[in-house]
């Protein structure tokens, strides 16, 4: 009797995780489902944003704690014609333009960036597949950049436009002015003292410290300044928000 | 007039402990999943602050053309089949390292993955919390899980052990109090690991490890958060499976009946 009882749990227990499988596709698969899931997500920004100081620093290391390699990942070479061209001559004539909602906007080359007051920080990269690496970077606090070109009230987010393409699509990344004026937030050009090698989006690079790797756009060629994101890509803020389900928020 | 005065019966579960129950359980079964699926995107642990490709891994799941391996330090077993090397249900072999029916979704999506995780970890927690203080008010904590001081003695622990190698005690254990292997059991995944889920998986998050870098740093880094995270879910699996077990030992219908309706007062059996 009892055997019975056992067997039949066990088998109804298979069928269980069998439907529960499907289930979990099938939900995975409709999209209101899917707003409840990412309903989280609007919750861990809101946690995240009301703890602890709102400008509070990610930690910093020494050079003893570098990783002996820094990995790259994602683009590892935009590959154009104009990049490569670029790339040959030390990206002498690269240029970042600061466009949008900017009372005054600006256009810098390299040597202009390098040329102003530089932040250097040792920090870790943690990228969303789980992975991390410390990494000594120095580039210009993107704070500068923006006082300079005075941002109009009405400016919301900042969106980074890149020289890279992933799948057809050119990358692009956005962050709100609170993460664009947090003082870690540069664009970097030089990573563990040496000027930044290709794979890791030479000539220069978005650091925004409390955020996943994918936030940290590479191969940036201007901070465009917008009140909505909606007139980028599918309106998600990034390349991987719209190809993918990657959050906007990637404090987590 | 009833013969015997009818006298309120005190469930051996309480409302609260039932509801949580069930919760959790689900709760834990959709977390489990969907870190596989997380785990998948990169299937190596490091100790320390740091760990990539380049790093030396601890615990690695990899796959070459054939088959699929495991390998902690330097001992690498061959799990063709299960991890690393293995066939979907149109027969592809796939080379994620946990095969799609032990994750959320069953076909690889970090993103997905990643949304049913902090969904569920939200439940998880707020649940764990006010079960946590529920079972303080109402005494659950105090009655049923306080240990006693005679519970403390090895000879007494070891004896309770034992017992649960014998059916016929197994079987008596569930109209009793909980014993004392039971009680540290208990205490063990409520207070220890379940909170320890909570924070290493906050740990992970560099926007949370701004805020507070003591999450990480009890630890010695994100990587080793990262790997407790993993062996605690593991301890946790292994925590379900005895507990199945002894479920199932001890009367799968009466205690499954228990914990859904609340069942009859320990020690009134």
């Amino acid at each position: 009797m009892t055997i019975i009882t056992r067997r039949k749990l066990i088998t109804s227990a298979a069928i269980g995780a069998g439907s529960l499988l499907s289930g979990c596709d099938a939900l995975n698969r409709n999209p209101a489902f899917q707003d409840v899931l990412a309903s989280a997500e609007t919750g861990n920004f809101a946690v995240q944003r009301a703890l602890g100081d709102r400008m509070e620093l990610a930690s910093e290391y020494g050079i003893a704690d570098l990783s002996p390699t820094f990995r790259a990942n994602g683009s590892r070479d935009p590959g154009t014609a104009d990049y490569t061209a670029s790339a040959a001559q030390g990206f002498a004539n690269w240029q970042l333009r600061l466009t949008g909602l900017f009372r005054n906007p600006q256009q810098f080359t390299l040597a202009a960036l390098q040329s102003m007051p530089q932040r250097t920080q040792i920090t870790r990269h943690d990228c969303v597949e789980g992975w991390s690496a410390i990494g000594q970077w120095t580039g210009v606090p993107l704070k500068i950049l923006l006082d300079l070109a005075q941002l109009r009230g009405s400016a919301r987010f900042l969106v980074f436009h890149c020289a890279d393409r992933l799948g057809g699509r050119p990358y692009y990344e956005s962050i709100d002015l609170l993460d664009g004026f947090h003082p870690q937030t540069i664009l970097a050009h030089r990573l563990n003292g040496e000027p930044l090698p290709i794979a890791n989006g030479a000539p220069l690079r978005l650091r925004v410290e409390r955020q996943l790797g994918y936030k940290h756009a590479k191969y940036v060629t201007g901070v465009e300044a917008v009140s909505s994101l909606a007139g980028f890509g599918e309106g998600k803020g990034g390349y991987w928000q719209d190809v993918a389900n990657y959050e906007w928020y990637a404090g987590i | 007039m009833p013969e015997h005065p009818i006298i309120p019966v005190q469930a051996r579960h309480h409302l609260t402990t039932r509801i949580w129950h069930w919760i959790n359980a689900l709760c834990l079964l959709v977390l489990l999943m969907s870190g596989l699926t997380i785990f998948n995107a990169h299937p190596r642990l490091y100790w320390g602050e740091y760990g990539a490709n380049d790093d030396y891994a601890w615990m690695a799941v990899g796959s070459s053309d054939r088959m699929g391996y495991l390998r902690f330090g330097e001992m690498r077993i061959e799990t063709t089949g299960v991890l690393g090397n293995w066939q979907d249900s149109a027969g592809k072999t796939q080379k994620w390292a946990f095969p799609g029916w032990a994750t959320i979704p069953s076909s690889y999506s970090l993103a997905d993955g990643r949304r049913w995780h902090f969904f569920f970890a939200w439940i998880f927690s707020v649940g764990l919390t006010l079960f946590m203080v529920r079972s303080l008010w109402n005494r659950h904590i105090q009655k049923d899980l306080h240990m006693r001081k005679d519970e403390w003695r090895p000879s007494h622990i070891w004896q309770s052990l034992r017992d649960h190698t014998r059916i016929a005690t197994i079987r008596q254990s569930s109209a009793k109090p909980y014993n004392v292997v039971q009680k540290l059991t208990y205490i063990g995944v409520i207070f220890i690991l379940l909170p320890l889920m909570i924070w290493t998986g906050l740990g992970m998050s560099p926007g949370m490890d701004a805020n507070w870098p003591i999450l990480t740093d009890v630890f010695g880094g994100r990587q080793s958060a990262r790997s407790v995270h993993f062996i605690t879910a593991f301890l946790l699996v292994l925590f379900f499976l005895v507990h199945i077990v002894m479920v199932l030992l001890s009367g799968p219908i009466k205690q499954t009946a228990a914990m859904i309706g609340g069942g009859r007062a320990k020690g009134a059996g």
